[in-house]
């Protein structure tokens, strides 16, 4: 075991690395996308408790768990977690907060890599004058690393391991590269949002053509921000309120505790914790909320966005919106967005290195430019299949599969997993007493004393309904008919979607048992072969970690016997 | 705009700024502490 003299620069540079750490792609293309889709203006209402019941106590008890670990020596969540009880098997739950990182890592990474290229191609012009299906089509194009479109051999690799690149020198420079990263990358994240934003909420129908005359911005605005409380009794609702909450504050990462175990013992928590979140909620409400749907609505109408909101409107939709603009514009917008998708990605990314090296550096004593170096070619070795495994589809969509099974598992369920667990140890095993204690030593911001007692009880059982929610989703999120279906005695009609199917790969099972034509049925023969390979990856990678903690473990041991 | 999706935008809009701007005035203004 060895000790880290690492500490923050300073205190602005602290909240806007967690800030950067929170803020990543889904502020801008997942919570309007939510919002749209569950009750427009009313989404506030159950995101913004959430936000209060769940997310700010949850950051609160992850910088507590961090700085607390932290004085101890620990900078990973497996002996975070092993400080705070006797019982042996918390580091094994913590192994979530390092193998959670390098996974999402690996496909994060090559996101944050197409940022990178788009960038250059906004630049270069590749989009000028193209129709919406040529720039759609570019997209899929370049997700097939075998055919290049513009003329650079599996562009796509390159940009990844570019990207990737990046990433280790970053972190090889320790807490100080990523600090000067999140002080540079943050303010100019705002920049380009707000400038996006300011043309999102003044476009109105300008954007109007003869393909679309009926294009309105502001059609697109009232719709996401007209509220439907009829919406406000649906179970879906709120689980996807807290869903969003939960993702886009980062938390059951790891990477939160990490981050705030490089604090002083007497540093503050409380006021440094909800300011990092609050930046996270302006960038999400305000700027995410006015970019993406009134731009998309503004040229090609409510009814096409209705349709087709989701992610790859990120990529296949808005540099052909942006080419509406005007060559010099449309560039700078070009850059603009994918500048600021790409530093929302690598202040994420860079986060998502820190636990590996912290634990690396504390317990097997690797220098810090090696356990950046290890670091790097964990997440290429997890990476390549994010990149190389896919399948195409007659029309020319590409599916990545290991991108897909590591976004579900380690993206989704691993991090409910993890903070549910980590929630019930801080406030029932720890004791929400000496947590309480924790949060408010040092703190610059008197915390209500409400917050204990949601902390203590409403933020737990919030979570374990969360993970239930997960596990056992009905069909197309109708819980009132699967109960109904359930008590009636029909059983749960579980979607595909669940936990629980994803598992036994219920929807792929089902769409091989439909498929008749041989085309299609090798296809998903390949997607179910890519599958295996990814859960394989994934399941390698845990034990992998798991063992190390237990060697870590039993070096303690050692060294506990010899000073003893 | 119709005026409900005014009102439910500009009070989040209203709401998240004033917060955020009011913890960092926190940040910037609480007493730096010695080791």
């Amino acid at each position: 075991m060895s000790k880290q003299n690492e500490q923050w620069g300073s205190r602005v540079g602290l909240i806007l690395a967690m800030a950067g750490n929170a803020v990543g792609l889904g502020n801008f293309l997942r919570f309007p996308v939510q919002a749209l889709n569950n009750g427009g203006g009313a989404f506030m209402i159950p995101y913004l408790v959430c936000f209060v019941l769940m997310g700010i106590p949850l950051l609160w008890i992850e910088w507590s768990m961090g700085r607390f670990g932290g004085k101890f020596g620990h900078h990973s969540t497996p002996f975070i977690l092993d400080s705070m009880d006797k019982r042996r098997f918390w580091k094994y739950f913590g192994v979530f907060g390092i193998f959670t990182n390098v996974a999402v890592a690996a496909y994060y990474c090559y996101i944050e890599s197409w940022t990178m290229s788009y960038v250059v191609h906004s630049v270069a012009g590749t989009f000028d004058r193209k129709p919406m299906t040529w720039v759609a089509g570019f997209f899929n194009n370049y997700l097939d690393i075998f055919t290049s479109t513009t003329g650079i051999p599996f562009e796509a690799v390159i940009f990844y391991l570019l990207c990737l690149g990046l990433n280790t020198f970053i972190l090889s420079r320790g807490l100080s590269g990523v600090e000067k990263v999140a002080k540079i990358g943050m303010p100019l994240l705002i920049l380009f949002g707000a400038f996006l934003a300011v043309r999102g909420l003044t476009l109105g129908t300008s954007g109007a053509s003869a393909e679309y005359p009926n294009a309105s911005a502001v059609d697109g605005l009232n719709y996401l921000w007209t509220p439907q409380y009829g919406k406000l009794t649906d179970l879906k609702v709120w689980l996807s309120a807290a869903g969003q909450i939960f993702f886009t504050l980062s938390v059951g990462m790891g990477t939160v505790h990490c981050y705030a175990a490089y604090l002083k013992a007497n540093d503050d928590v409380a006021l440094n914790g909800i300011s990092a979140g609050f930046t996270n909620e302006f960038v999400e409400v305000i700027l995410g909320g006015a970019i993406v749907i009134p731009i998309a609505a503004g040229y090609l109408g409510l009814d096409w966005v209705k349709e087709n909101a989701g992610f790859g409107m990120a990529f296949q939709t808005m540099p052909f919106l942006f080419e509406k603009w005007g060559p010099i514009l449309s560039a700078l917008a070009g850059v603009f967005w994918f500048g600021l998708l790409f530093f929302a990605g690598i202040t994420s990314s860079l986060a998502m290195g820190t636990p590996l090296m912290g634990f690396l550096q504390d317990e097997f004593s690797v220098s810090r430019n090696k356990s950046a170096m290890a670091f790097g070619l964990l997440v290429l070795v997890m990476g390549l299949p994010t990149v190389l495994l896919f399948t195409k589809s007659a029309t020319g969509g590409v599916s990545l599969i290991a991108f897909e099974e590591y976004d579900y598992w380690a993206g989704t369920v691993s991090l409910v997993v993890f903070a549910m667990a980590e929630t019930i140890l801080f406030s029932w095993i720890f004791g929400i007493k000496k947590g309480w204690a924790e949060i408010n030593t040092g703190a610059d911001l008197k915390v209500h004393p409400v917050f204990k007692y949601i902390i203590g009880y409403v933020t737990p059982v919030m979570l374990i309904i969360v993970f239930f929610g997960a596990l056992i989703t009905p069909e197309a999120n109708d819980w009132g008919a699967a109960w109904q279906s359930f008590t009636s005695g029909g059983g749960w009609p579980l979607d595909n979607g669940s936990v629980l199917s994803m598992i036994t790969m219920t929807g792929l099972n089902e769409k091989l048992a439909a498929a008749t034509d041989p085309a299609t049925i090798e296809t998903l023969k390949t997607a179910k072969l890519y599958t295996y390979i990814a859960r394989f990856l994934l399941i390698g990678l845990f034990a992998g970690i798991s063992w190390m903690v237990f060697i870590a473990y039993k070096k303690r041991q050692r060294a506990e016997l010899k000073t003893a | 705009m119709n005026t409900e999706a005014l009102v439910i935008m500009i009070s989040s809009q209203v709401v998240i700024t004033a917060f955020t701007v009011y913890f960092f005035y926190k940040v910037f203004s609480s007493p730096i502490k010695k080791d």
